[in-house]
């Protein structure tokens, strides 16, 4: 035993310590709590803005504004509903196909997918989800509406030209491809990305044992997903689809390109329409005086219908990813 | 009772055709129906990805990357000025957002467990996160151009910032969270304060992650459109040293430029659109690959 | 006399004997802990003898590592937990608000059950206590890390590695690795709690060797849930229960003639 009570060095005598730093450390804390309310304040200044914005608007039109369906900036005269219309249906249909498609791809990530193919596939969903909107627009546009216009818009219209309901809304007078539905579509590509990752992860986060069980006692992959998986992940499933339906909401960009952007109403999915978005993308930098403050009351409009479903997708889903 | 024949076991081998039809056919359709579906997603990511590199490899030229985009009605003309101007937006927007994007998160894992405004703040963010990024645009509209006297390269940044801040809030508090707290408890045992456990030991501890959140963050703002609509705008020239009258840059352009009339600006369009996409792309894996590299540790 | 009592004894024959005349340098006087309204921790009164090791020993949940961590405030960092008493080092109580509870960390180091090197280089993590509260040269910081190292008896495995992450190391380098950061502040007092239980035997009886050249430098509090190894390196041993302490000496006298029958039980291993 080496005697190391004899290498009696100048550090085993009392240190002398310096006093700690003491105004870093409550400076950091300061600062870290600053930073975090400015997300308070950004959030309150949107809203704030949007709304003194488009006050004007607002007290001009009165309730009228979210009913009209006038929109004319040579007579001075506002109304939100064809932009109401168009951003809510639009984002609709694209729920209507995205949702099941999303579904679809997390399901098989999770339950269907060989090991070997799990990485590229899960890549492939993060690259469709990393790609600008504006892509998505250009996409849209030229390959995309050529195509629809031909393959779909045009036989469709001949064939249920004259019927009752369906002669309204499948019938386009100009077979442009460019229209609410080839929107709505480009939108469902849009979400689906995200909707499929965030059910994959919640997916994922069931307990194996369930699934094992299930599989234990003879059910096919079908009956565990139907009876075991989506029940038991059902409400922050739920909350994934609001969360895309927020998403399909907002966007801007990729609607623009693809809608044609008319200030009209009218009842066909393929005719052109517009989102409260695409209207204020295409007017805002030209407009003043009232019509400034009507596309600010737009903005609010949006900022309040997302907001609420926001909301109500965080509540649903707990915080799931946890990589 | 050990008479093993009379409680003899099926003769018949366990096949899948002695399960009921109907079964199997609802089970087949699952898979053929999610596989097709997987499918158009990796079809139409193959497809856009083909549409950039045609359209855009074929407008791709040297003067591509040294001429500034052209008037209307010019020949030629390239997209260097945009290319240059995403970049200092981009650089712009991150270098705002991250410090505070990242004490932010740090103040959400470290100091404010179980605080009230600990979650208020988180459920705030996690709803600007997913906000739309055209509301942005006009709320730094009306803070930054009128009062600054014009569209300008600060009010770009700040609203790209805005987009960046909550991807970053949320990455960092999510690693910072995956740090033991056992390391912690050894800093501080240490006596060091909680400033320079959290900067020394914490941050360096959920580097790799911390690191990955910012360049998707980057990636996320670098495409972003909308904001810029409103604030920095686009034009024909290069930048001006102090940022106003707008500050070119790709979306903006590709979106002016696409539309256009004149078959130069559309075939900038597509090699705006291939450039920056592929950078955004780049990026993406880049930051992934590097949190499968720490992960991996 | 059980087997489990037989093999303690023997193995209190190897350390060196109690000294009882040593002065006092922690006194704890009639100490209460709460975990929000729970109190774990009733009236413990204890003295801790300088440069002897003290082993405190008992079942799971008796409160030995919840006294542990009140001599370092290391408690403070959870709101919910409050310490009410007195505790003195060389006389001055450090439970009062007034006492700089980083500085007193400085000169009360811990050693935690799991190892846990810091994600910087091996100097680094040495360096780091040192750099808190010290300017140093580059020669002196050296000097210092090396020292530190060679009395964890690491230097020699780690000598040319230094700039390695301190992660890469095996449990038991790391662990050794965390008592050189401790000593490299040259504290008064080391907390040892449960050191060595996330380890494998031989890296404990590496420790083990460690803690006795240590005792000659520092005084040394040690929790462990082995009683051998409480007999083993301990000169005087505190048996706890539910939060009392039950029966404090020198260990050769606990192990082998124990005053309180309960003492005997748990040494004896009828329970916990």
């Amino acid at each position: 035993m080496v005697a190391l009570s004899e290498r009696m060095s100048l550090s085993t005598m009392q240190t002398i310590r310096r006093a700690p730093k003491t105004t870093f450390d409550p400076l950091f804390r300061w600062a870290s709590v600053a930073s975090a309310l400015l997300v308070l304040l950004v959030l309150a200044g949107i809203l704030g803005s949007m709304v003194y914005g488009g006050w004007p608007a607002f007290r001009e039109f009165g309730f009228g504004f979210i009913t009209s369906s006038v929109w004319s900036v040579g007579k001075g005269e506002f109304g939100a509903w064809v932009a109401i219309a168009g951003t809510l249906t639009s984002a609709l249909i694209a729920l209507v196909i995205g949702v099941p498609i999303s579904i679809g791809i997390a399901i098989f990530l999770t339950q269907l997918c060989p090991p070997w193919l799990k990485r590229p596939v899960s890549t492939t969903v993060e690259l469709l989800a990393a790609v600008p909107s504006i892509i998505y627009g250009m996409w849209g546009l030229f390959v995309f509406a050529p195509l629809f216009a031909r393959y779909v818009q045009v036989p469709v219209s001949s064939l249920v030209e004259g019927m009752p309901i369906l002669g309204t809304i499948l019938y386009a007078r100009v077979p442009s491809g460019v229209g609410l539905l080839t929107a709505g579509i480009i939108l469902a590509i849009m979400i689906i990305p995200f909707i499929a990752s965030i059910t994959r992860d919640i997916l994922d986060q069931i307990p194996t044992i369930l699934r094992e069980s299930a599989y234990g006692i003879g059910c096919t992959t079908w009956e565990v997903v139907r009876h075991v998986l989506l029940p038991q992940a059902g409400v922050s499933i739920i909350g994934a689809v609001m969360l895309g339906l927020g998403r399909a909401l907002g966007e801007t960009m990729a609607v623009t390109f693809v809608i044609g952007n008319a200030n009209r109403l009218s009842l066909s999915l393929f005719d052109p329409s517009s989102t409260i978005a695409s209207r204020i993308a295409n007017e805002f930098n030209e407009a003043s005086d009232l019509h400034f403050n009507a596309l600010l009351a737009l903005g609010c409009i949006l900022f309040l219908v997302t907001f609420a479903v926001l909301v109500l997708a965080r509540l649903l889903i707990a915080r799931v990813r946890n990589r | 009772m050990n008479d093993i024949s009379r409680n003899a076991l099926p003769t018949q081998p366990l096949t899948w055709a002695r399960v009921r039809p109907g079964r199997r056919i609802a089970d087949r359709t699952l898979k053929v129906v999610c596989a097709l579906f997987t499918a158009l997603g990796a079809f139409v990511l193959g497809w856009i990805l083909l549409m950039l590199l045609y359209e855009g490899g074929s407008a791709l030229s040297l003067d591509v990357f040294t001429h500034v985009t052209p008037g209307p009605g010019t020949e030629g003309g390239g997209i260097a000025n945009a290319i240059v101007g995403s970049f200092i937006l981009t650089l712009l927007g991150i270098v705002v957002a991250t410090p505070v994007g990242v004490l932010a998160g740090t103040y959400l894992a470290e100091y404010g467990k179980g605080s009230k405004l600990a979650e208020v703040i988180r459920f705030v963010n996690d709803i600007l996160l997913a906000a739309p990024s055209i509301l942005i645009g006009l709320f730094v509209y009306t803070l930054m151009v009128p009062p600054l006297g014009g569209y300008s390269g600060w009010a770009g940044g700040v609203a790209l910032a805005i987009i960046a801040v909550p991807v970053i809030v949320r990455t960092t508090e999510d690693m910072l969270r995956l740090v033991p707290g056992s390391l912690r408890e050894a800093g501080a045992a240490l006596g060091a304060p909680m400033s320079t456990v959290i900067v020394h030991i914490s941050w360096r501890a959920a580097r790799a992650g911390m690191v990955t959140g910012i360049l998707l963050a980057t990636a996320r703002i670098a495409g972003e459109t909308a904001p810029l609509l409103f604030t920095a705008l686009n034009n024909n020239f290069w930048f001006r040293p102090d940022l106003m009258g707008g500050v070119s840059n790709l979306p903006v352009m590709i979106y002016q430029f696409a539309l256009a009339p004149y078959e130069n600006w559309r075939s900038l369009a597509w090699a705006g659109a291939l450039v920056i996409t592929l950078s955004i792309l780049a990026l993406s894996v880049v930051a992934r690959l590097l949190l499968k590299k720490d992960h991996a540790r | 006399m059980t087997s489990i009592a037989v093999t303690a004894s023997r193995a209190i024959g190897n350390a060196p004997a109690a000294n009882p005349t040593a002065p006092v340098r922690i006194a704890v006087r009639n100490l209460d802990f709460f975990y929000g309204d729970f109190r774990s921790l009733k009236d413990i009164s204890l003295d801790f003898y300088d440069r002897q090791v003290t082993a405190l020993i008992g079942p799971s949940g008796c409160g030995k590592s919840t006294l542990l961590r009140t001599f370092n405030r290391i408690y403070s960092l959870y709101p919910e937990q409050r310490a009410k008493g007195e505790i003195l080092l060389d006389g001055q109580n450090v439970l009062s608000p007034s006492v700089d509870v980083n500085e007193l960390r400085a000169r009360v180091g811990m050693v935690f059950q799991k190892p846990t090197p810091f994600p910087m280089s091996i100097y680094d993590n040495i360096a780091f206590g040192i750099r808190l509260y010290e300017r140093l040269s580059r020669a002196e910081l050296d000097e210092r890390v090396e020292e530190a190292l060679r009395k964890a008896a690491l230097w020699d495995e780690v000598k040319d590695k230094l700039r390695q992450s301190g992660m890469g190391l095996s449990g038991g380098q790391q662990q050794r690795l965390c008592i050189a950061r401790t000593i490299a502040q040259n504290p008064e007092v080391i907390l040892l709690d449960e050191p060595t239980s996330a380890l494998d035997p031989i890296s404990t009886g590496k420790i083990e060797e460690l803690i006795e050249q240590l005792r000659t430098e520092f005084t040394i509090v040690i929790v462990t849930h082995n009683m051998q190894q409480a007999a083993r390196i301990s000169q005087f041993t505190a048996f706890m229960y539910l939060g009392e302490l039950v029966e404090f000496g020198p260990t050769g006298k606990m192990f082998m003639t124990p005053n309180k029958k309960q003492t005997q039980d748990y040494i004896t291993g009828r329970f916990g």
